[in-house]
């Protein structure tokens, strides 16, 4: 069987000080090979958590996580994360971060600079071969980013606010790339975000997520993720039912705040 | 006070004048658009002209003071007399009889042999007399030496020049001061002027011949670059062990919590211990020779690579280390691709440090105990006396220091390009 099955997840961070947050509660989906979710929710709801458990980077307090029939227990190479910024390595030149994956496989050089070389073209960064990842832009680093993890061939790709530090212009035209790769290469994505705009254009499912405990508060499936492959992204949003779960969505949003704020006013 | 005083001033005017022609050229660059500048760091360059200029009036107000031969004469500070002084004593035998004689004092430079210049004793019962002394010395004159009346027979020395004084008391005169001692000799203090005596402060160029002179024939039966090799090659033998033994232990502290907890108190303990607190213990051990120099140059690098290295660990973002895991890197492989050029920049700063705490250590402990290097030729050169040596080593300890410095900064810029580029 076929998927990233997430069941039953919790997750309990057990404070120094005594007490202990729930970061998650019994979150559980389903994806099947080739989906594209996103997730959406406050701030501190968990969502990083979760992703990091899905990486393999933290182990869960409670439920598992099966990928393609079996357990995941730690990083591997079938699940890549792309992280917000920062997570390239500057001591290599692009092409070096593009070939990490492969060369750490032991991949032979020949097929390795033909993976990176269609990357880059992909990404459209074949003129920067061999600059310092230093001197490109936030935006292209993502890019580089997102052809390193490719670059890998993993089953699933996990992106943790990719597009978070990119300016308005520059995160259109990414989205425009996620989407295209996306359909591409039929990868399994989930992408995290806080914009809900993004979410409604890069998610076939969309998961909303409510805080304290972190648990999944409502889930939908859209089109427009399928509409928005090597289409105007703008003519997208333009759609009447786009504006409809905004507004649906960005006033679930505010009312969660709204009750974090008041629980730790009511606090103070 | 007055080379300060001038050194004070020539900052002010340098400034003042640089500042008037720069305002004159109103350069257009960026910075000069800034509005801010008083508190904006990064506008705050240094300025190249004061910098000449700083380095220049070190030499200059050196020359002056010491009457350097590179200055203009009318450069320099008044120097100390040179030549013929005269002055009169008068003595006062017990009945009260007066008779005045004439001192002449040849004042010569320390480095010239001269006679006593002859004079005739003259009439009366006090005679003249003939004396000499070298600049910046001083010079008891038993007046009453050749007096028909002596001190024993009751004679005093009651005025110089006629004006009385008495003894304890001073009276200038031309080209100095005389003073009466306790027991009523003249005492005669040729003018010192404002220059420093090569004793204390050389001219620069004594010091370069000096240089010259000691590159050519060596001291203490070893050659300039010989002292100054030896010097470098414990840096560098201390050094090289220390980062060995250092940054694998700083890696490992960084690895693993056995690790650190084993080494951390031992570390943070021996960090803040001066390695120059450790050179009696280490002579204690291992004697004054090479051994004992290594070890101690290799404590002095030993906890500063190991901090560095430790730090240089801690410092890696964990999206980093994340990344690589989840692109299938193993943990070597996460050493060696992620955590080892990572930590690089961290390391070579700490080696600059290190470089620098194991040059100050080798000299001092070779101002302590050495047969050979930079620190011993001070040493010796000072129990002699030789200011000219003394402060040439000085500099060039200075000068390999700074070099070593720059050489660490140039590989740094050539080897971890992506220092802070994180
Ligand atoms: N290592 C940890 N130790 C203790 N608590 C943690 C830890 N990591 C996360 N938490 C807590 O778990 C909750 C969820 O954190 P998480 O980082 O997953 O939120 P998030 O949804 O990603 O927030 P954001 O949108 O701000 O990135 C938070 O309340 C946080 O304080
Ligand atoms: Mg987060």
């Amino acid at each position: 069987m076929t998927g990233l099955s997430i069941d039953n997840l919790s997750m309990r961070f057990d404070l120094p000080g005594g007490g202990a947050v729930q970061a998650l509660q019994n979150v559980s989906v389903d994806l099947k090979a080739g989906e594209l979710m996103s997730v959406l929710g406050p701030s501190g709801c968990g969502k990083t958590t979760l992703l990091n458990i899905v990486a393999g980077f933290l182990a869960p307090t409670g439920g598992k996580l099966v990928l393609n029939g079996h357990q995941v227990t730690g990083p591997d190479a079938e699940r890549g994360m792309v992280f917000q910024q920062g997570a390239l390595f500057e001591w290599m030149s692009v092409r070096e971060n593009v070939g990490f994956g492969p060369s750490m496989k032991g991949m032979p050089t020949a097929e390795k600079s033909q993976v990176v070389d269609h990357l880059l073209e992909v990404v459209g960064l074949q003129d920067f071969k061999e600059k310092a990842v230093y001197e490109l832009s936030g935006g292209m680093q993502q890019r580089v980013a997102l052809a390193r993890c490719l670059a890998n061939d993993p089953d699933v790709i996990l992106m943790d606010e990719p597009l978070g530090a990119l300016d308005a212009l520059t995160r259109e035209k990414m989205q425009s790339l996620v989407l295209k790769l996306w359909k591409e290469t039929g990868k399994t994505i989930i992408l995290i975000t806080h914009s809900v705009e993004e979410a409604l254009l890069l998610g076939e499912r969309l998961i909303v997520m409510a805080p304290r405990p972190g648990r999944i508060h409502k889930e939908y499936r859209l089109p427009f993720a399928e509409m928005g492959v090597n289409a105007d992204l703008r003519e997208v949003k333009k759609h009447p039912e786009f504006a409809e779960r905004r507004e649906e969505i960005l006033g679930m949003i505010w009312d969660m705040e709204e009750e974090i704020m008041g629980r730790t006013e009511g606090a103070a | 006070m007055i080379p300060f005083a001038l050194y004070v001033a020539i900052f002010a005017i340098a400034f003042i004048v640089a500042s008037q022609i720069a305002k004159r050229r109103a350069l257009q660059d960026y910075t000069s658009l800034k509005t801010v500048t008083f508190g904006d760091e990064s506008a705050v360059r240094p300025n190249r002209a004061a910098g000449v200029v700083s380095i220049l009036t070190i030499f200059l107000l050196w020359g002056m003071f010491t009457g350097s031969a590179l200055l203009p004469g009318f450069l320099h500070a008044p120097g100390p007399f040179e030549g013929t002084a005269r002055f009169t004593y008068t003595a006062q035998a017990e009945d009260g009889r007066r008779d005045d004689a004439a001192v002449t004092v040849l004042v010569h430079k320390r480095e010239v042999e001269v006679d006593a210049p002859e004079v005739t004793p003259g009439d009366g019962f006090a005679k003249d007399d003939g004396v000499k002394v070298a600049q910046w010395r001083n010079v008891l004159i038993a007046v009453d030496k050749n007096d028909d009346i002596r001190k024993r027979d009751g004679a005093q020395v009651v005025a110089i020049d006629g004006q009385p004084i008495s003894p304890g008391a001073s009276v200038k005169v031309d080209g100095g001061t005389v003073s009466l001692s306790d027991k009523g000799t003249p005492n005669f203090q040729p003018a010192n002027g404002w220059q420093m005596e090569p004793l204390y402060l050389p001219a620069p160029e004594a010091v370069w011949t000096r240089m010259l002179k000691i590159a050519d024939e060596g001291f203490r039966n070893t050659s300039l670059l010989g002292h100054l090799g030896w010097s470098l090659f414990r840096v560098v033998a201390g050094f090289v062990c220390g980062a060995i033994i250092g940054i694998p232990l700083g890696y490992a502290m960084g690895l693993s919590n056995w690790f650190r907890g084993w080494f951390d108190p031992i570390v943070e303990f021996m960090r803040p211990v001066p390695p120059l607190a450790l050179i009696p213990l280490v002579i204690i051990w291992a004697g004054i020779g090479e051994v004992g120099k290594i070890i101690l140059l290799f404590l002095a690098a030993l906890w500063i690579m190991a901090i560095a290295a430790r730090s240089g660990v801690s410092g890696v973002k964990i999206s980093k280390v994340h990344a690589a895991y989840s692109l299938g890197a193993s943990k070597w492989q996460i050493m060696r691709y992620v955590i080892i050029p990572n930590s690089l920049p961290e390391i070579f700063t700490g080696a600059r440090v290190a470089m620098g705490v194991c040059w100050g250590t080798v000299v001092a402990a070779e101002l302590v105990a050495a047969e050979k290097g930079a620190g011993m030729m001070i040493m010796v050169a000072s129990k002699f006396q030789n200011t000219d040596i003394v402060i040439m080593g000085i500099v060039l300890i200075g000068i390999i220091g700074f070099g070593i410095d720059m050489l660490m900064r140039y590989a740094e810029r050539l080897l971890v390009p992506w220092k802070g580029k994180g």
